[in-house]
């Protein structure tokens, strides 16, 4: 047994050996690592993260190869907990070679990962945490791409007010995005006029029996839930086999196919499912087209949300790196100077819009929408209708 | 001779039925009775008046008129959760070891049905199936997911227990959580390999969304209606059909009867010629087959399921069978019962009797508090271990 075991480690130490030789050529790595759900009931959103991360590096690298650099993607997955965020954080600071983080998805991660990142002055361009807490810390490392949830719970209230609604029932996950933006659309509703008949958090992911009674009890012309689709669409699902037939109102968490697989065409009945989100569907940005096509050929599906907002802070990521690289007489730049490059762009032109970031490091005007579900087909998903398109900027 | 076997069948057949009865409406009886004298106590308090400027009812109105709803809810649960309990206690009747796989063999069978009916659906015979055929494909369903569930469980037994048999107490239940750990993971490479998702959701066929309308109560305002989903009643149906035929074959059957001999003892058992290795398989066999039922009932219910859909009902099943008394049959049926009744009735009233300071989400802390209650006062749960019952 002993011998076994040693003749093993022998194996794996050549094998080791032999890869670190292949190294060969002396070539600077820089590495951009990607932070998302590869596993795990979110991974089809995050995966498609990290797809649209690699897209950009493989299309947008020339200037740094130029330079005599070589751009990889590190890939990791934080399986949309925090824990496993930060231990991943604590990896990447440790490897000098990576100096953008493109990610998360859920800000519940990137909250806690961030302050790794903040210590080691290490940059990180989200696109796709909505949460105020990610850019409101103030730190210099952290900017966003998309919007915050105090302007989106409000424009998802605003929408249930035009809709002439007049009461709701405000369900969410207890994380730090669910609760977050249900509270702020919880406030805006009150103002509004929007009489709120209960408010609860629940983690609750399969039977929504004793939650619904209550709330059907109440009648109310609008469920609400705060928090991601995996837990949304089946509380929706079973609230209409219920036979309530109001409205439902959801967040950014709800823009994902997997919805319509969960839900299907319940959805579409009664009063129908909307969204309010951060990112809209390609349609919404001209620029997409080709990245969708490009999309489709490398990865073989149609993109799912965050994934071209995703493929835009790997290009903010990619200049900033550039510029940072010229500034340090085209040497490997240091951490802090990526993370000043990445605030100092100007109208960086990017695929879903141009960015500018504020002394915040949120956008000096981000883009919402309000989204109608009309299919309960996952393949027509990104065809679901745009009911509004506002552009805000963030409070201060 | 003939006559009595006939006679102990029926009787066999009759008093799980009447037990399951007197669970049912005494655990209903007592919480109702329980919510009404709390509603009556709780009128003109802080939650009753937040209830009227909201809603416009009181709380009594309020806890009655949402009541039976709660109850059919609860009953529906409690079954779900009878029927994979029963898979705990068995084994330990047996082995006196709590097979911790259990939730995992209860999700296996879960996946193995639904990947069945998805199949069905891709050729399109479920969307075209109409009068009793939704429910031949159910039963189609059902009999995989018990084949596919009760193999494992066998397969499992005789991999990972069997030459642990022996071994202290604890190894074996290390054993059952380093199974349940690669089952969970097994089923979701699995999943991840062949379809590539992590949901999986049962398709819609039949009329089993449809819903019965009972009555009405009138309130206040618009009336409450009350009505039974179809899956519901089905889900009820199928857990007491096998609680049933499993009461049936442990203790009408001459296989039962070896079951109950090597849970008392198997050295003698095995000294009047009984296999006991057969016996033990044939013991996971059933409970494993209960399990996988289980979860596809579960599947029907809650629609949507995912490699990690064991854990909560599993633990909740595991409590149920020691609220009971594990290692009894019937207790188990009781446990999840009164287990499942619990949590409809704390899930549905907890928000609004404590003015949302607690929500829904607090459920399973009231039915776990009670259960620590009952084992301080009844260390071996509510019936307790009936040696001579047990199987």
């Amino acid at each position: 047994m002993r011998n076994r075991a040693v003749w093993i480690m022998a194996a794996l130490l050549a094998i080791g050996l032999l890869l670190a030789g292949c190294g060969g050529k002396k070539e600077q790595v820089i590495k951009i690592a990607t932070q998302s759900p590869l596993s795990g009931g979110m991974s089809a959103v995050g995966t498609d993260i990290k797809n649209g991360a690699q897209l950009a590096i493989e299309q947008l690298s020339g200037p740094l190869t130029a330079m005599g650099f070589k751009v990889e993607l590190a890939a990791f997955d934080d399986q949309g907990n925090p824990d496993t965020g930060v231990a991943n954080a604590k990896n990447i600071v440790s490897d000098p070679a990576i100096l953008v983080i493109v990610g998360h998805y859920n800000s519940g991660v990137q909250i806690p990962s961030s302050e790794e990142y903040h210590a080691a002055g290490l940059a990180n361009v989200s696109p796709a945490n909505t949460n105020p807490r990610v850019t409101e810390r103030g730190y210099l490392e952290v900017s966003r791409i998309c919007g915050r949830d105090d302007v989106q719970g409000a424009v998802g209230a605003q929408f249930a007010s035009t809709k002439g609604i007049k009461s709701a029932y405000v369900l969410h996950d207890k994380t730090a995005y669910g609760q977050g933006i249900a509270e702020y659309f919880k406030r805006e509703s009150e103002k509004l006029g929007i009489k709120i008949l209960g408010f609860e958090g629940t983690e609750e992911k399969a039977n929504f029996d004793s939650i619904l009674t209550p709330i059907l009890a109440s009648k109310p012309e609008t469920i609400y839930f705060g928090g991601m689709f995996d837990q949304a669409a089946v509380l929706f699902k079973q609230a209409r086999q219920k036979g309530y037939m109001g409205m439902f109102l959801s967040d950014d968490g709800f823009d994902s196919s997997d919805a319509a697989k969960i839900g299907g065409d319940i959805l579409l009945q009664g009063a129908g499912t909307f969204f309010s989100t951060v990112a809209g569907p390609a349609a919404a940005y001209p620029g997409t087209a080709k990245f969708q096509a490009d999309f489709k050929a490398k990865f073989g599906a149609e993109p799912q949300p965050f994934a071209a907002q995703s493929y835009d802070s790997a290009a903010i990521a990619l200049k900033a790196i550039e510029n940072a690289a010229i500034a340090a007489g085209k040497k490997m730049p240091a951490r802090p100077d990526v993370a000043k490059a990445v605030r100092a762009l100007k109208d960086f032109p990017g695929i879903t819009g141009t960015f500018t970031f504020n002394s915040k490091g949120d956008l000096e005007k981000a883009k919402y929408f309000i989204i109608q579900v009309t299919s309960g087909d996952p393949a027509k998903w990104s065809e679901n209708k745009i009911d509004k398109i506002l552009d805000i900027a963030p409070p201060q | 001779m003939r006559r009595l076997i006939k006679a102990d069948a029926l009787r066999e057949i009759l008093l799980p039925l009447g037990r399951m009865a007197i669970f049912v409406l005494g655990a209903g009886a007592l919480l109702s009775v329980v919510m009404v004298v709390l509603s009556l106590l709780f009128r003109g308090s802080g939650a009753d008046k937040l209830l009227q400027t909201t809603q416009g009812v009181n709380i009594f109105t309020y806890t009655m008129a949402n009541l039976p709803q709660v109850l059919i809810d609860g009953v529906t649960l409690g079954f779900v959760y009878a029927a994979i309990a029963l898979g705990y206690t068995m084994v330990y009747g047996v082995l006196e070891f709590i097979n911790f796989a259990h939730s995992e063999i209860f999700a296996l069978g879960a996946f193995a049905g639904v990947e069945f009916l998805i199949i069905l659906d891709q050729t399109g015979v479920l969307k075209t199936a109409g009068g009793m055929s939704p429910y031949l494909y159910l039963v189609l369903a059902l009999i995989v997911s018990m084949a596919a569930s009760g193999g494992t469980a066998v397969f499992i037994e005789r991999v990972a227990y069997r030459p642990l048999r022996n071994a202290p107490r604890l190894v074996p239940l290390i054993s059952a959580i380093g199974v349940s750990f690669a089952l969970q993971d097994i089923i979701r490479l699995t999943e991840s390999l062949t379809t590539g998702q992590f949901y999986r959701v049962i398709p819609t066929f039949g009329n089993f969304d449809d819903r019965i309308p009972l009555f009405s109560i009138p309130t206040g305002g618009a009336p409450i209606r009350v009505d039974i989903q179809v899956k519901s009643l089905v889900v009820i149906a199928a857990a007491m059909f096998m609680l049933v035929g499993l009461n049936y074959i442990v203790n009408a059957t001459r296989i039962g009867k070896a079951i109950r001999s090597v849970a008392q003892d198997r050295n003698t058992a095995a000294i009047m010629g009984i296999g006991v290795n057969g016996i033990i398989s044939f013991t996971f066999l059933l409970g494993g087959s209960l399990g996988g039922a289980a979860g596809v009932l579960y599947a029907l219910k809650f629609t949507r399921i995912d490699p990690f859909v064991g854990f909560m009902p599993g633990m909740k099943a595991f409590t149920a069978a020691v609220l009971g008394g594990i290692g009894n049959l019937t207790g188990a049926l009781l446990g999840g019962i009164v287990l499942g009744m619990l949590e409809s009735f704390a899930g549905a009233y907890l928000g609004t009797f404590t003015m949302g300071n607690f929500g829904s989400e607090y459920k399973d802390i009231l039915a776990f508090l009670i259960l620590i209650i009952v084992i301080i006062f009844r260390p071996s749960g509510l019936l307790g271990e009936q040696v001579s019952q047990k199987a």
